[in-house]
């Protein structure tokens, strides 16, 4: 007859949802933070690389995700955004999803706003096109003709922040906020590796180790890996800011501490179970 | 014939693909078969609306398994495309406030659920069973405290040795698939452009 | 045909043109040297402008580039930030000189214009910066057809076997036996992706079975296109197997563009009609484990396979079988068993072998290559042959 302990190697995947469900909802629900500690890494490079920007340079800010991946993607553009628009670098955003473009329109309204940006002077929206890497490919010789007008239909030789842009080769960098395909490997292939152009990315957590390759090969600048890659970002767009913006990420990570722990723990007791049956299987024989 | 015909698209269309990679002055034609493509694949998007409405109304009509979910598709389908229609999509407008307090919302919850089943998964498949395993183990530990803030609180080297395992073993992994993987893909296209493989054709010769 | 494109690479340094530097210096402008050169490895029509500028003056408002073809009148091409210090000018007449100038302007008021500079812009037959991955194409695909060239001739390949792939049938089996349907899911990804066609190949394979069987078989698709294309390939493997009457064209249905909307409606079609087999082939992202996990729970066999490297060690944990990485583009060869397609499986391997032996020396001579010199000459060309612009 099997144990106590053995029976818990099979424990109703519900009671582990349950248990799940509480380790996210009572730190955030008590406002449990913790401090978030900045290593060198990605995350850090990413930033550096950004704040290394001199101010007047243009920035392509690429939104390619969609609301189902927002609570990791949506602070990492809002903190992007901020660091962009207090250093005066210009802004020039589109998607490759079509659901990004009013998810980049709202992080970057939202920061222009708060920082007494222009749209058009300082940032612009570009919309969503079809097409993903065949796009970026296009874009490679003349983005006017891809995206002739911005998003709500202003023709983007009215726009002063495009004067200056006619190719990708015009931006001083990319940045992908990617949460698949087209995303991040698609703006590496297409416009970093054949128009020589720095990229940075942001992607979910599952997405990041895949990434990790163009880290190594220099094919990426920097990287920006999950929730924790956002709170990291905020935590640094921080630093010096008298009257710091709120982030949504950094309480967040509070939640996923507690999470991971209580992932561990239940790994933990799979194996003591794991182990006694092994062991009283191996005493029977 | 009727293989023929495709069997000969596909390689004209392949071999263009490649040569305009390598030829600048071919660029242009490449451009142009991308830019079919684009046409083809935005024409599709109705095809798919109407294949959405067929499949649902059909179920309605002929009372099938669970037909009753089929009116929720179709009003949902509809309300999306008449509010952006009428109203517009700009901020504010109902399509807008569905979007946000609607689609955003429902997107999350599918991707939250990410984290139940990533306990139950690790608390099935993480076993100690050999010594393969358990190093497997002990890495997703460090990793996973690492990638927290209670990581570096217990042990201030445990994010350090979270980014080395990310940036070394892990990305060794990661680069023998792509290669790996790379290669499939190579060998792939050759045998659909070339017609080796034919077996999408519906011909297996 | 595909062994021309050698031929182009001596063709093309054969006949390869300058379009053309010219340059002067202007000490009095704030644009101290201005250099316009035809654009490297371009269809034509564009023109490299670099430029430097004068280290101790004052910073300008803005720069204007104006640009003169042949004599006629200089015309503004574009504004540029003072902090610039290049441009391409491009969708120019090819074999037409182009003067460039940029001139600074402060407060209102233009400055002394740079010197000129006039390049040719000219049609590339060859990209200098892909030369190296040309040759490393050509000997691959030439080892691949060698080996289809043996499989052609009867030559008995060895494969190794593959579980997931050998139990297809068994699933099918399965799913036949409890009277419940098959449910195949091609990925999230468009037609234009390696990943999806490869799966629709299984597909064809899949579908011939469920046909055999007698099965339900389920394809969920997230793509018009892929929709469309599934349909014909199912309806192709029952007409091939003599069942055209079992084929149902709305069992194969698009559901949403939506990456987790998707992933929502294939767990309700999971949920609602319990599939005993599951097969999710093809390009997958974060809903991976949602599908499977979800598989699992209703019991079904799940057989996984993609080459998404982030997404492989969720499938590991939540399906029977997984394809890894390469084994999702051996799967037709490996199913069909025929000597062509065996052939180039045994190609592809050799061409892995080739890029291994690549990798070690590489890293072998690059490491001799910091106390050793001609070893270091040697890493620098092997850098050089697999880099591509």
């Amino acid at each position: 007859m099997s144990t106590f302990i053995e029976k818990l190697g099979n424990i109703d995947r519900r009671i582990i949802f349950i248990v799940m469900a509480l380790a996210v909802i009572i730190p955030l629900a008590v406002r449990l933070t913790l401090p978030i500690p900045i290593d060198e890494g990605p995350s850090k490079n990413m930033y550096d690389a950004v704040d290394a920007l001199p101010p007047g340079s243009t920035v392509l800010l690429s939104f390619d995700y969609d609301p189902s991946t927002m609570p990791e993607l949506q602070p990492m553009a809002i903190a992007l955004a901020q660091q962009l628009m207090t250093k005066d670098i210009k802004i020039v955003s589109l998607a490759l999803w079509p659901m990004g473009v009013s998810l980049g329109n709202e992080a970057l309204s939202y920061v222009s706003d708060s920082l007494g940006r222009e749209e058009y002077v300082d940032w612009v929206n570009l919309g969503y096109k079809t097409g993903g890497g065949v796009l970026i490919v296009r874009m490679g010789s003349d983005i006017k003709s891809v995206f002739p007008e911005d998003y709500s239909g202003k023709s983007v030789d009215e726009i002063p922040v495009m004067d200056e842009i006619n190719m990708l080769g015009d931006f001083d960098m990319i940045i992908s906020l990617s949460a698949g395909d087209p995303g991040i490997p698609a703006w590496v292939m297409m416009a970093g590796d054949r128009y020589d152009i720095p990229i940075g990315g942001g992607c979910t957590a599952v997405s990041a180790p895949q990434f990790y390759p163009y880290l190594g090969t220099g094919q990426m600048l920097g990287l920006l890996g999950g929730l924790k890659g956002a709170a990291d970002y905020e935590t640094m767009v921080r630093i010096g800011v008298d009257d710091p913006p709120a982030g949504t990420a950094t309480p967040g990570m509070a939640a996923q501490s507690v999470a991971h722990l209580v992932i561990m723990l239940f790994i933990i007791l799979g194996n003591i179970s794991y182990l006694a049956s092994k062991k009283r299987k191996g005493g029977a024989k | 014939m009727r293989l023929a015909i495709p069997l000969m698209i596909t390689f004209v269309a392949g071999m263009i693909m490649i040569f305009q990679f390598f030829v600048p002055a071919t660029q242009s034609i490449g451009e142009t078969l991308q830019e079919w493509y684009m046409i083809v694949a935005s024409f599709a998007i109705f095809l798919g609306s109407v294949n959405l409405l067929y499949v649902h109304t059909h179920r309605i009509r002929f009372k099938g398994r669970n037909w009753k979910y089929s009116p929720v598709t179709i009003i949902g389908f509809a309300a999306m495309i008449i509010t952006g229609l009428v109203f517009g999509i700009e901020p504010g407008k109902p399509f807008d406030y569905m979007f946000t307090q609607m689609m955003v919302p429902m997107g999350a919850t599918m991707f939250s659920l990410l984290a139940f089943f990533v306990a139950s998964a690790a608390f099935r498949a993480f076993r100690a069973s050999n010594w393969r395993a358990t190093l497997l183990l002990i890495s997703a530990f460090v990793v996973m405290l690492g990638r927290v803030p209670i990581g570096a609180m217990i042990w201030g080297k445990i994010p350090l040795i979270s980014e080395w395992i990310m940036q070394y073993p892990n990305m060794a992994g990661q680069r023998a698939v792509m290669i790996g993987a790379a290669m499939g893909m190579v060998a792939t296209s050759l045998r659909m452009i070339f017609g080796i493989e034919r077996s999408y054709l519906g011909g297996a010769d | 045909m595909l062994f021309v494109l050698p031929l182009l690479v001596f063709a093309g340094v054969l006949f390869a043109q300058s379009g053309g530097v010219t340059s002067e210096e202007n000490s009095g402008s704030f644009v101290q040297s201005l250099t316009a050169e035809d654009a490297r490895n371009d269809a034509g029509g564009g023109i490299d402008l670099t430029w430097t500028v004068a280290a101790d003056a004052a910073l300008p408002d803005s720069m204007v580039l104006e640009r003169s073809c042949e004599g006629e009148d200089w015309a503004p091409v574009c504004t540029l930030a003072p902090i610039d210090s290049r441009k391409t000018d491009g969708e120019l007449e090819n074999g037409q000189e182009y003067s460039y100038r940029i001139v600074p302007w402060t407060d209102g008021t233009a400055g002394q214009p740079s010197a000129l500079a006039a390049a040719v812009p000219i049609k590339q037959w060859i990209n200098s910066g892909r030369i190296g991955m040309l040759i490393i194409l050509t000997i691959i695909s030439l080892v691949i057809f060698y080996y289809i060239e043996q499989g052609k001739r009867g030559k008995d390949l060895y494969i190794r076997r593959i579980a997931g792939l050998t139990a297809v049938e068994d699933a099918v089996g399965r799913a036949t036996e409890m009277g419940r349907p098959v449910l195949y899911i091609p990925g999230i990804m468009d037609m234009d992706d390696i990943q999806t066609i490869a799966s629709m190949v299984i597909l064809g394979r899949v579908a011939m079975k469920t046909a055999e069987y007698g099965s339900p078989l389920l394809v969920p698709t997230c793509r018009s296109v892929v929709m469309s294309v599934a349909q014909e390939i199912v309806k192709e493997s029952y007409l091939q197997v003599g069942r055209p009457d079992a084929y149902q064209r709305e069992s194969i249905n698009y559901i949403t563009d939506d990456q987790f909307g998707y992933a929502a409606g294939v767990d309700g079609i999971m949920v609602r009609q319990k599939p005993a087999a599951i097969f999710m082939l093809g390009t997958f992202y974060a809903e991976s484990l949602i599908l499977a996990e979800t598989g699992r729970s209703v019991g079904a066999i799940q057989i996984a396979g993609t080459a998404m490297p982030s997404q492989i060690p969720f499938f590991i944990a939540a399906c029977d079988y997984t394809l890894i990485g390469e084994e999702l583009f051996a799967a037709s060869a490996y199913l069909s068993k025929e000597p062509k397609l065996l052939g180039s499986l045994r190609g592809q391997d050799a061409a892995k072998l080739f890029f291994m032996v690549v990798i070690v020396l590489g890293v072998l001579t690059a490491t001799l290559g910091e106390a050793w010199a001609p070893a270091a000459k040697v890493a620098e060309f092997l850098k050089t042959i697999t880099s591509v612009e």
